[in-house]
């Protein structure tokens, strides 16, 4: 049987890549998926979790962020086209209107 | 009481209307409110009069103004002998320039503000005069005065109207600095600012001292030499008596109300209602005596060389205010009052009388028409105006029998009866009679006798003015020539000074006796003078014209030094003036630039500073938020697991 540490190393370590992705890539597309394997990082852990302390409370929550995380790449996928029309890029770095 | 509450209330409920309804509504009708409610507070005012004649005195306190711990003050009226008397002289020569103003401003662009502010100025001259403590007539005193600001700059757009306001202005803070310091200390000596009281304890500080700068001062002195202050600002009297003379750039109809017949003599009045107090200091009383003679002969002087209409009237009033110290400082207080009450009338007249003359000239497109050396001949185009103005003049020169002889000679045999320095007084005050009846005879000849100076064109057109001035000018010519009739001297009719039994109530009795050839001699004096005065002009304006050249040649230093005022204003201007100004243009340079100006910036741009470098946060570059947000999770997340 795997150790539950093994699933929190892994959970942290796909976090971690995700958090490095979301701060470091310029890419609008790769954020995204940045932000999903964080959220699924979690899931990871909750599930994880669940069955660690044999409990149904982790798994429904991990329902909630699955929906969560298909709105959201809903509505960004649907901001990024719609700005793509106005402007054709997809860099982050040259969406940078909201400046002070 | 309604009655009397009335009599200001009138004048007041005039000028909220006109000020607020004139300029849109009621524009070329303001008369029609303004002079029936002056018209209304004179027939209160009679009828307030004869009161008080049926001994029935009024002094009310009509609601409470000020009441702070012990500091209590009423706005109260007090209509006594003195206060009904000034009643009368205040709203009948008001009605009367009411009226005369209707034709004289007829299509000026500010008619409407003219009532305002004149209504204004009734309502406050009333207030000055009817209140019942000291604080009621400082107020009046102020408001009359900015009233007078704003009728002397009333042509605005002229730049030396605005400038003669605001000399009015300042000068009078001068006087009134001391007058109210005065109000204070009357306060601080006595608790109570009602005149009743006051003077009912006025006994009591006798002999009593303050300690001033290291020296004891005679207290009563004190406050009479602070009330008196007051007075010299008000009624022009030397060193203040610069603003009177350029106030007439005002309308005349202006000058003849306030700076001839009313306002100015609020200083006297003001004196005489404080008599209780003066009579207790002779210093006081001497220093009153001394400025009214110097102030009556000094200003005749330079009378005698003026060629603006107005000015010399004006110096001439300023003159005759000096006669009225003078009486008030021998301790002759009814005479004082006596004069100021006939002196109302014909001053009034005088300026009136003028005004006519510069309307007419006006309008038959004179450029220069204040000027008499551009007038002349006047007499068969205005038969009305010049003979309201002889009479007005007989009047004032002290001719016998007219209504100026009767309050002069009382003024001038009281100063006679005064001890020696009354006798020197006398000696300046005949002297001054003499000028007196020189620069006016000097008035009307250059005006109304001789050819006319002006084009052909212009003299084809002047004309008489139209009856709703000249008919004025009849009832204060009545008043000129009979106004003196109530105060007959003894010598003549017996129980005849009914004026001076009247006030005597208020003002006492004067002191001092004196035998019947010296009254007779005295009266010889006044008629010599005033006769020769006449025959003076006479000879220098009518039989040899040619003489006033060649004696300004002649004396040509002193025509020069009168006729630049003794040079007064000059002196003025480089020693206070120039040096206040320079100073403020230091302060403005140095405090006003760095100081305060760096501090109202200062705020501002350091914010703005701060701001612009605050702002460089936002980027707009997505991953620069996301590192933050990270970062502040990261340092939460640190904060909550080693807290814990």
């Amino acid at each position: 049987m795997v150790p539950l540490s093994w699933y929190i190393i892994l959970s942290s370590v796909m976090f971690s890549i995700g958090v490095f992705g979301f701060l470091t890539r310029r890419n609008l597309l790769i954020i995204f998926i940045s932000i999903e394997l964080m959220l699924n990082s979690v899931n990871i852990s909750f599930v994880a979790f669940s069955h660690y302390l044999q409990s149904m409370r982790g798994q429904i929550m991990v329902f909630f962020v699955i929906t969560v995380a298909a709105a959201e790449a809903a509505i960004g996928l649907a901001i990024l086209i719609a700005y793509y029309k106005n402007n054709p890029t997809i860099r982050v770095d040259e969406i940078n209107l909201l400046k002070g | 009481m309604l009655k009397y509450t009335l009599i200001p209330l009138l004048p007041f409920i005039s000028f909220i209307i006109n000020i607020l309804f004139g300029r849109n509504y009621i524009k070329d009708k303001a008369h029609w409110i303004a002079v029936p409610a002056v018209a209304g507070s004179f027939v209160l005012a009679v009828s307030a009069f004869f009161d008080v004649l049926g001994g029935h005195d009024v002094n009310i306190n009509l609601y409470s103004w000020i009441a702070s711990g012990d500091f209590t003050v009423s706005v109260g009226l007090l209509i006594d002998q003195l206060s009904a008397i000034m009643l009368i002289v205040v709203t009948s020569i008001g009605t009367l320039i009411f009226i005369y103003s209707i034709g004289y401003m007829h299509g000026d662009g500010g008619y409407y503000r003219f009532f305002a502010y004149l209504s204004l100025f009734v309502f406050s001259m009333l207030m000055l005069v009817m209140g019942n403590n000291f604080l009621v007539m400082y107020f009046g005193w102020e408001a009359v005065g900015l009233c007078s600001y704003f009728l002397i700059g009333f042509w605005f757009h002229k730049k030396s109207a605005g400038d003669a306001g605001k000399k009015a202005f300042i000068v009078n803070r001068f006087g009134d600095f001391g007058f109210g310091l005065g109000v204070i200390l009357i306060y601080l000596t006595f608790g109570s600012l009602e005149y009743m009281q006051v003077f009912d304890k006025a006994g009591s500080i006798a002999g009593q001292t303050i300690n001033l700068l290291g020296y004891d001062v005679s207290l009563v002195t004190l406050i009479c030499l602070l009330l008196f202050c007051g007075a010299v600002g008000k009624s022009a009297q030397i060193p203040l008596h610069v603003w009177l003379p350029d106030a007439m750039e005002g309308p005349t109809p202006v000058s003849a109300l306030i700076h001839a017949a009313t306002m100015v003599t609020a200083g006297v009045f003001m004196v005489a209602r404080c008599n209780p107090l003066f009579s207790m200091s002779p210093v006081a009383m001497n220093t009153v005596a001394v400025i009214g003679g110097l102030t009556a002969i000094f200003a005749a002087t330079i009378a005698l060389v003026q060629n603006d209409i107005k000015r010399v009237i004006a110096y001439s009033t300023v003159s005759q205010l000096g006669y009225m110290f003078l009486a008030l400082g021998v301790g002759a207080y009814s005479a004082g009052i006596f004069h100021l009450y006939t002196h109302a009338y014909f001053k009034a007249l005088l300026f009136l009388g003028s005004g006519s003359v510069i309307h007419a000239l006006h309008h038959a497109g004179h450029h220069d028409e204040q000027n008499m050396q551009k007038m002349g001949g006047l007499k068969k185009h205005m038969p009305i105006t010049y003979k309201v103005f002889v009479l007005a003049t007989l009047s004032i020169t002290g001719i016998p029998f007219f209504s100026g002889f009767f309050s002069k000679d009382e003024i001038l045999w009281r100063a006679y009866l005064g001890g020696d320095l009354g006798k020197f007084l006398w000696f300046l005050g005949a002297l001054a009679a003499l000028l007196t009846a020189f620069y006016s005879w000097r008035l009307i000849f250059l005006t109304f006798h001789g050819t006319f100076r002006g084009t052909h064109e212009q003299e084809h057109h002047i004309h008489e003015s139209p009856p709703v001035i000249t008919v004025p000018l009849m009832f204060l010519a009545f008043g000129a020539v009979f106004a003196g009739y109530v105060g007959v001297p003894p010598i003549f009719l017996k129980h005849g000074d009914k004026i001076g039994e009247f006030l005597a109530p208020v003002l006492g009795h004067p002191a001092g006796h004196g035998t019947h050839a010296e009254e007779i001699f005295v009266i010889l004096v006044s008629i010599a003078v005033a006769v020769g005065g006449w025959l003076i002009a006479y000879k220098m304006y009518i039989k040899s014209t040619e003489l006033p050249q060649k004696m300004e040649n002649r004396f040509q230093w002193i025509h020069k030094v009168l006729f630049n005022k003794y040079y007064i204003d000059e002196l003025y201007s480089k020693t206070l003036i120039h040096p206040v100004l320079k100073a403020s243009d230091k302060i403005i340079l140095g405090f006003d630039t760095y100081v305060i100006e760096g501090i109202v910036n200062g705020v501002p741009n350091l914010i703005g500073a701060f701001s612009r470098k605050f702002r460089e946060i936002q980027t707009g570059m997505l991953s620069n938020y996301a590192l933050v947000m990270a970062i502040g999770a990261v340092c939460i997340v640190g904060i909550w697991i080693f807290l814990k």
